[in-house]
Formats: C-alpha cells, structure tokens, sequence
C-alpha cells in the first residue's frame, strides 16, 4: 500500500524544444488502480519510466508515501514495470522468467521455485514453467510478464497498455485478472494507454493527459457525463457541441431552448450531450427537451445505428437501437429528445 | 524443371567445395608431408624415407617452439580480452547511438583494415620508441589490437543494431543491478556476436607477423616469426611441423565455434551491414 505523488514533472529530451512533459502533477491513493490516459506521444509513457527510476525527469518530484524517491536506484525503488511488448527474456523458460526478479534479491532456488509454480497457478498458466516464451500465445506471454511483475510483490506496479495486444475476448479476461489481483495483493497500480475503452474498463480512476498536462483526473463516467472540456468530450467520443448561453435553468442555442439540470453553469458557453443519450423512436409524449430535426445520414454499426441529424441548420449526431430506427432514411422528419441529465454546459 | 534446379544448385555445391579443397587444404598437404619426411628431392612425388626427427625437434626444449606457442597464444588471448573489453562498449554506442561524426568515428575503426598495416606501424614505432614499448610483449599486444579492433567493434555494433535496450529496463525493474543486469541480460543477447568477433580477434593476432616483426623487434618471437626464420634457413621439414603447430589452434577454434559462424545466427546479421 503506497501512495504515489507526482509533483509538477517535466522532462524535455534532449534535441528537442517541445517538453514530453509539461509539469505534470498527480496523487494517486495507495492500492488504488489508476489509468494514464492520453493519445500516442501524450508523455504517458515517459512518466511511467520516471516513476520506475529508469529515466530521469527534467524538474520535478515523484514521492512515495512522502518520500522523495527519485534518487533511488530503480532496482530499489520497490517498482515494477511491465511493458507493452511483455520483453520476457526469450532465452530463458517461463519459469526463469517468473523467477527472475527473485533470483536477483538472491534467494533460495528452492524457495523460488515453489514461488513461480504458485504465481503461475493465479496467472492460470500451470504447469507451464518449462516451456520456452516463443512457445506462448500473446495472451499467456502478457500473464507471464504480469506474473513476472507480482512475484516480487512491488509496492508500485506499472502496466504499458496492458490489453492493447490483446484479441476481444482475452481483454476481459486480462483484465478481470489484473483487478483481482490488484484488489488480493492490494498494490497501487498504475497503468498507461492510449484508448479510452481500455481505461474505462480496467482502472478506479482516469487522469486524462493531453499535451503533457492533466486534463482531468476522475472516476471513469465523469469523462463521459462531465467533462472538462471540449478537447475532454472528444477523446471519449463526445461530438455534441452547440455554442449558446446558459442561465442556470435552461440554455439558448441554435437547437433552442433546452431545460438544463440543477447546478448547470451559468453564462456564454457550450452545451454538449452524447450522441447515444439522444433519444429517437421515444414513447413518451409528454416529456420536455424535445426537438425536431431531418435525417441526413443513417449509419448502422451492428449494436447501433448512427444517425446525423439536422436541427435547426445544425447538425447533432445520434447513437439509437437498430432496432427503432429499422424504418429512417435521408430526409425523413422525427422529433427527438434530450433529457435535462444528459445536457452538459463546458 | 525444379529438378534441373536442384541438379545445377547440387553441382555448384560440389564446385564450391571443390575449389575450397583446392585453395586451403591441398597446400597444406606437402606441409604435412615434409614434417614426416627424411628429405625430399625433386622429382620424387613422395618422400623416399619417413623421419620423425622434425617432430622431436620442434617439441625439444632447444628449438624454442613450444615457448613460442605459449607466447602467441598468450598475446592472441590478451588481445582478444582487450578487444572485447574495447570493442563491446565502443559496438553499442555504435550500433544504438546517433551523435555527430558517427561516419567519421566509423570509417576511422575501419582504418585499420584499409591501410596496409605495415604504413601504420612504421609510424606507430618511433611512437612506442619513446614510450619504451618497443621489444615488449606489451608492445606487441598494444600494436595487435590496431587490426583486431575493426574487427570486434564491427560486429559488435551489427549485434547491437539488432538489439533492444528496453529488457534492460525491463531486467532493471525487476531488481537487477547493473552488474546482474549485463551479466543475466546483455550477455546471453550478444553472445553469439561476442564469439564470433572474439574469434577474429584471436585469429588476426595470431596470424600477425609484420607488426610483431616490427614492435617486437625479433625479441617477442610468436610462431609466425619462428617458423619464417626456419622457412628462410630452408629447413622444410621443420617448418613443416611447426606449421602445422601453428594452423591447429585455428582449425581447433573453428571447428567448436563453427556454429556461430554458420550465418543462421541472428546476432550477426548486423554484419551484412559492412
């Protein structure tokens, strides 16, 4: 149980004018399981290698439990990194592998061995202690790597995309292990990705990095329901935005006037909502927030069908069941809604 | 028509083999013939009478032939250390690192092998004269590293082209010190590489004679040396046996580590590179 705090970390590489990182600050609570997230090139990864000690920030502090740690020797710092591409060491066996980081604290071969068989019963890989990596598939490579990392039960675990190399149903797999693990060993983990999905289902919490700053760092539905910013709601798939004012009540737009929740912010502003909260095909006529818009594209997408929507000269985009809108083409009239809990104001 | 192929790659083989008998072994064989020979006049294809009287020569106390052997293997396995402890280092900065004047770092290390060797020692002489290296062993390990050390760093920064540095983060992470980190990582990764430029360092130095000649100033008396001087005084038989002591070693260090140098191993693909 460790917790970690980073403080206003930058790190510029050499030959280059634009910092990787540009004073990054977060606190993440001990045995908490957290996701970087942020687009290729964001500096998620740079800051997982500082936090592990194997490059050195610019400026900056990274403190575990209020120690200061950056001095510390990576191999001391009680840190394990797992990357992306598993790197198990490919002449060694699956045993060694998992073995290796006790066989550097020296310990007994016996004592080791025991160790690796059961790390490789959670990992759910039995059995498989003499077989050579080459020999694995993606997915049982990935559960050695991770069972690499465990066995020496760091107090930190960090995780390069830790699903990303993984087919569908190995995901959901690979990540109910690493949850429970994680919960049973109670190790803070932090893990750093590129696809908003991957963080959404896997972590407590989400720090979403753009441009080498925090854009927010939040439960998972926040991202979605509220956003910080406009850049924010797009990374997770928002493509709502109409310019307008709010006044507290309701908000005035091209769309019209549009009945907001309580604690809505006031003044000039954007209004977003999902493009799935957009309901079309509704029963109920009596309810408020309706429009009326014309069908311009119908997209369907297998679970969903997507719709682009004229209101009022602007275009909204909508996710509906397949099954409501079988009937809708181009140019058709409909009345949608938007309920007042879907309505954002950035 | 495959079989045609196969016919045509099947006879290039033996051509090739063939001519590889022809050019290396065939010279060996009246070099073995003459260390058993009692004499051997021109025009008897075969020795008249058989001795072992060049043997027993080259293996007495007297003949200095088999202190000559402990001293070039010593110089071939001192300068082979060096370049490694040299030649690893100075391959992975080549082989990972871009910094301006690689090329020129490059064609530098490659010097060596493009200038006739005999230009560069001369000048190296007056050099290791005043710094009182001359006539010494140590001189003669110092001069044999100018034509191992292309050698060994270019195939060490072939191996290390090919190489990535993330699994010793990796290794790192996991609680390696350095130490543990090179010795359970980089090692077992450029391993291969690592003897087959250990092999060419061993075998350059050992088959040095003009830079041994010249530094070591006919004190510091490796086989190639001796077995000149017993070339010139025409004692064929002699030089017979101690030529075939001297390509032994060779043939020895060929045959254990023909494997790594069978071009299937991928840590030394890096040397198409030259």
């Amino acid at each position: 149980m460790t917790h970690v705090a980073i403080q206003n970390l930058r790190k510029t590489y050499p030959g280059s004018d634009d910092p990787a990182l540009d004073g990054l600050s977060l606190e993440i609570p001990s045995g908490e399981l957290t996701a970087l997230l942020g687009p290729s090139g964001c500096g998620k990864t740079t800051a997982m290698k500082i936090i592990a000690g194997l490059l050195a920030p610019t400026s900056g502090n990274v403190l575990f439990d209020g120690q200061g740690v950056l001095d510390t020797r990576p191999e001391h710092r009680g840190v394990v990194m797992v990357f992306q591409n598993n790197l198990l060491f490919p002449y060694m066996s699956v045993a060694e592998n998992v073995g290796f980081g006790l066989k550097m604290r020296k310990l007994d071969p016996a004592l080791i061995r025991t160790q690796v068989e059961e790390m490789l019963a959670l990992v759910k890989l039995p059995g498989m202690g003499q077989r050579k990596p080459s020999e694995l598939s993606g997915g049982q490579q990935q559960r050695v790597a991770l069972a690499r990392a465990l066995i020496v039960e760091p107090d930190v675990l960090l995780l390069d995309e830790p699903l990303s190399n993984l087919d569908a149903h190995l995901r959901y797999e690979m990540r109910d292990l690493i949850q429970s693990l994680q919960k049973r060993m109670k190790i803070t983990t932090i893990f750093v990705t590129h696809d908003q999905e991957e963080a959404v289902v896997l972590a407590d919490r989400v720090a979403l990095i753009l441009d080498g700053r925090l854009k927010q760092y939040d439960k998972a539905e926040a991202f979605f329901n509220r956003p910080v910013d406009e850049a924010t709601a797009r990374f997770f798939g928002g493509q709502n935005f109409v310019e307008g004012c709010s006044d507290g009540g309701a908000f005035d737009s091209a769309l019209g006037r549009l009945a907001l929740p309580p604690g809505a912010r006031k003044g000039a502003g954007k209004l977003t909502f999902r493009p799935e909260n957009v309901e079309v095909g509704f029963k109920d006529e009596g309810l408020g927030n309706r429009l009326s818009a014309v069908v311009l594209e119908v997209n369907y997408l297998g679970t969903q069908t997507r719709l682009r929507l004229d209101v009022n000269g602007h275009q909204i985009q909508a996710l509906a069941n397949p099954a409501h809108v079988a009937s809708l083409g181009p140019g058709d009239q409909i009345v949608i809604r938007i309920p007042e809990s879907a309505l954002w104001v950035l | 028509m495959t079989g045609g192929g196969a016919f045509g790659l099947q006879s290039f083989r033996v051509l090739t083999g063939a001519m590889l008998i022809t050019w290396l072994v065939l010279p060996l064989i009246p070099l073995g013939l003459w260390s058993f020979a009692k004499g051997w006049f021109y025009p008897d294809l075969l020795p008249k009478a058989w001795s072992l009287r060049a043997w027993e020569y080259a293996f007495s106390d007297t003949s200095g032939v088999l202190d000559s052997l402990w001293l070039t293997i010593g110089v071939a396995a001192l300068t082979t250390v060096l370049s490694v402890l040299i030649g690893v280092p100075a391959g992975r900065a080549l082989g990972l690192y871009r910094f301006r004047g690689k090329a020129a770092v490059e064609l530098l290390i490659l010097a060596p092998t493009i200038v006739p060797g005999i230009a560069v020692a001369l000048g190296l002489h007056s050099v290791f004269i005043s710094l009182g290296l001359t006539n010494t062993v140590q001189g003669v390990v110092l001069v044999h590293l100018i034509p191992t050390l292309p050698y060994m760093i270019l195939v060490m920064s072939g191996v290390f082209a090919n190489y990535d540095t993330a699994f010793e983060a990796q290794a790192r992470s996991l609680g390696a010190s350095p130490l543990q980190t090179f010795w359970h990582v980089t090692l077992p990764a450029i391993r291969p590489g690592l003897i087959v430029g250990s092999l060419f360092a061993f075998l350059v130095s050992w088959s040095q004679y003009i830079l041994t000649l010249l530094i070591g100033g006919g004190r510091v008396e490796t086989l190639p040396l001796l077995l000149f001087s017993f070339a010139t005084s025409g004692r064929n038989d002699i030089t017979g046996a101690i030529g075939m002591i001297y390509i032994l070693p060779g043939l020895i260090i060929l045959i254990l580590t023909a494997r790594h140098l069978s071009g299937r191993s991928g840590a030394i693909s890096g040397v198409g590179r030259l």
